[in-house]
């Protein structure tokens, strides 16, 4: 009888782990099934490059998988999940400068740095993405028009391209890959190392107040007065009010505590401290209550849910400015676990997208006010609003403008996708009329024409010869590349 | 700059044989298939409308079965215990099935055991063919399934998870893991609505009761339908026959301090 015990343990070779899986996009309304390869270290990495090579196949890059449309979906080849290289290679609790591979995430980096007096200096909404995808994607948080996006907060990074370099790059060396692969949504080559600064803080609290506005136009003032004195600033819109309320919504302001303001720092830079229950008075769990909203997933539930957050705001603003936590405050959804599944869950049939756009300060009023008017008249109404204030940044592509950006959560469904994708299209006429951009992270919408109209030709250009230098075979392609880029190849 | 590589075939969306062409929601795989239970539910399978993905080790036996079912059952040869080469094969069969809904893990042997045989040998490979294959294939049907937010698992447990009998000690605790294995799997895939049924046999008309003394015997093709229809039902924990929890009731009842004396 020949036996193989040994078959229990034979798991020494290091090759990447490969499963076959239906990757999506954050909203869902994208996905396909593909070959997902997860590297745990360069060698493994290079191992990915070379079977790609070997057998022509095109590498979509992944980390884990929070951008909204489908710029980590690659259904023509094999996606490259970075994830699984996690490690901090480095910490300074000095200096606030961290060494991390590309698949540590901002929850991982956070809830390591923290009790030692630090915080990212830039966040998402969201704690769960790679430091990789942040990076390629050149996030920002609610902070941007004060400190820029994470590609300012980054020294240097070492990049593994498909030609097979691995490259430092920083403001100094490899410049131009510095300021292309930041923003080149992974295009260029794999982050194997991301050395970023982080902020001191004084508290793991944020001093938070509210200020209801009636409409755009007061949201706006209100966030350019106050942009030199607060640290976030946000606003959220109720996208279903018209007319003279067109706009209308809440701004949350919030300041980080100075020096001695905190009287026990200690207590509140913990972990502990940040996070929020996970239970709603402490019996109901906060992941099922997306099974609670999705009673309300309708024009007339959300429409009742946001006048009632825009009723609640001017009364929260009537309260003296409050504590809370930073995780609190910049990922509150997070603590409500797969809260999107309340726009339904069908694979690509059903669930959201997030139309955000950028545009420059002067036309963002009347840009905006469009932007929603047209919403209204096509009965497509979206169910969140979030307007953010910005200043440009040095990366090739950056979605930053100096300016403001509108980002519009709009619910998908087989009946009216058609429909929303022609309404995006509009939208996107305005935006560009008005010289505004648009953000991959997000994007599932976006044509080539729009995308060449939008984004500076000689940048464009010169991303595209840099890409031609670095991954001469066209390995690193997602479905975001091939919709939006490679047809306008030659 | 250049045109992206042109992706090969093993790269592209799934490349479904028209034969095999069925309605998503009717495309399973069955992980020991070449006799017993497996072979019958492959039939019943086929015979309900869908298409099949049949492994088994002997591959002669596989085609004889595919041959009788008609087209829509693609077979592979294959040795559970060989966990490596599972990642690859389960790609290949979901691709060429173009997709899965349900997965039936009926791989498993029970050699003979001697009253005071403590055969390490036997005993591990009966651990890594009964449950690390059942570990190896349910992990990746896991992952693929819980990623679309739908399917089912079948796992063919025993009515002989249920004690620890002296007669055949790694059997039934090969058959134990997989309960609390699979029940655990059911737990953790629950919110992507991911099924996972475990389906506890007692006497079944097959090789591995031949020659025993057994009763309330059934054949495997009843048993098949049986287990179809309880996975269907999105049972949790089911015997088949049914009536079988009656067994596993007073089993489980009686005091270790008798059962050590029993033999059965």
């Amino acid at each position: 009888m020949t036996t193989h015990p040994e078959t229990l343990f034979d798991w020494t070779a290091a090759r990447p782990a490969t499963s076959l899986e239906y990757a999506e996009g954050w909203g869902m309304a994208a996905g396909s099934v593909s070959r997902i390869l997860r590297p745990r270290s360069l060698e493994e990495l290079a191992q990915c490059y070379a079977l790609a090579r070997r057998e022509g196949v095109t590498l979509g890059l992944r980390g884990t998988g929070n951008s909204y449309g489908d710029a980590s979906l690659n259904g023509r080849g094999y996606v490259l999940d970075t994830s699984r290289m996690n490690r901090i290679l480095a910490w300074d609790p000095a200096t606030g400068v961290a060494t991390c591979e590309p698949g540590v995430t901002i929850e991982k980096l956070w809830k390591s740095i923290l009790a030692d007096g630090w915080w990212p200096r830039v966040v998402s909404g969201t704690m769960f993405p790679t430091l990789g995808g942040a990076a390629a994607m050149n996030i920002h948080g609610k902070n941007n028009y004060a400190v820029g996006t994470i590609g300012d907060a980054i020294r240097e990074f070492d990049l593994a391209t498909p030609a097979g370099e691995h490259l430092t790059c920083s403001r100094e060396r490899n410049a131009d890959l510095f300021h292309a692969a930041i923003g080149g949504f992974g295009m260029l080559g794999a982050f194997t190392r991301i050395v970023l600064e982080t902020k001191k803080v004084h508290s793991g609290d944020l001093r938070v107040r509210a200020k209801a506005t009636r409409d755009l136009a007061a949201m706006i003032e209100y966030i350019e007065a106050h942009k030199a004195d607060a640290d976030y600033l946000v606003g959220w819109v109720d996208c279903f009010a018209r007319g003279r309320s067109l706009g209308r919504g809440l701004i949350h302001h919030a300041n980080y505590l100075h020096q001695g303001e905190d009287p026990d720092p200690r207590a509140t830079l913990t972990v502990e401290h940040q996070e929020l229950p996970a239970n709603i008075l402490g019996v109901f769990p906060k992941d099922q209550v997306w099974r609670a909203l999705r009673l309300f997933n309708h024009d007339l539930g959300m429409r009742a849910i946001n006048f009632a957050k825009y009723r609640a705001g001017f009364l929260e603003e009537l309260d003296e400015p409050y504590l809370q936590s930073h995780a609190g405050f910049a990922f509150l959804l997070d603590y409500v676990p797969n809260w999107k599944w309340a726009y339904g869950r069908t694979p690509r049939e059903r669930g959201l997208i997030q139309y955000q756009s950028f545009v420059p300060h002067a036309a963002a009023l009347a840009t905006f006010t469009e932007l929603l008017e047209r919403c209204h008249a096509a009965g497509l109404v979206p169910y969140l609003g979030v307007f953010k204030r910005h200043r440009p940044d040095p990366f090739w592509l950056t979605h930053a403008v100096d300016g403001w950006s509108f980002a519009l959560d709009f619910k998908v469904e087989p009946s009216t996708r058609e429909r929303l994708w022609r309404l995006c299209h509009e939208l996107s006429e305005t935006v560009i009329a008005s010289g505004g951009r648009f953000y991959f992270a997000k994007d599932l919408v976006l044509r080539p024409e729009d995308a060449a109209r939008a984004f500076p030709a000689d940048r464009l250009a010169a991303f595209r010869a840099l890409k031609a230098r670095h991954d001469p075979d066209g390995t690193l392609a997602t479905d975001l590349w091939r919709r939006v880029f490679a047809p306008a190849q030659g | 700059m250049p045109q992206a590589a042109t992706p090969t075939p093993s790269a592209q969306t799934p490349s479904v044989r028209p034969e095999l062409s069925v309605a998503p929601g009717r495309r399973a795989l069955v992980i020991g298939a070449s006799s017993g239970i497996g072979a019958a539910l492959v039939e019943e399978l086929a015979r309900r409308g869908y298409a099949v993905g049949a492994l088994a080790r002997r591959a002669s036996e596989l085609d004889a079965l595919a041959k009788k079912c008609g087209g829509r059952v693609v077979v592979r040869a294959h040795d559970v215990s060989r966990f490596a080469e599972v990642p690859a094969l389960f790609e290949a069969l979901v691709r060429e099935l173009g997709g899965l809904d349900l997965v039936i893990f009926a791989a498993g042997i029970m050699p003979e055991v001697e009253r005071h045989e403590y055969d390490s040998e036997k005993d591990l490979k009966m651990l890594a063919i009964n449950f690390g294959g059942c570990v190896a294939w349910c992990n990746e049907a896991a992952k693929y399934l819980r990623a679309q937010r739908s399917g089912t698992i079948v796992g063919i447990s025993s009515i002989a998870g249920e004690r620890g009998r002296k007669g055949n000690p790694m059997y039934g605790a090969t058959k134990a893991a997989m309960n609390h294995y699979l029940e655990a799997l059911r737990n953790r895939l629950a919110e992507a609505s991911v099924h996972v049924c475990t389906i506890k046999p007692g006497f079944i008309d097959t090789v591995m009761t031949r020659g025993k003394k057994t009763f309330w015997l059934i054949g495997a093709d009843a048993a098949a339908r049986q287990i179809l229809d309880k996975a269907a039902k999105r049972k949790n924990e089911t015997f088949v026959p049914t009536r079988w929890w009656t067994v596993a009731f007073v089993v489980r009842t009686i005091p270790s301090a008798i059962f050590r004396h029993m033999n059965f």
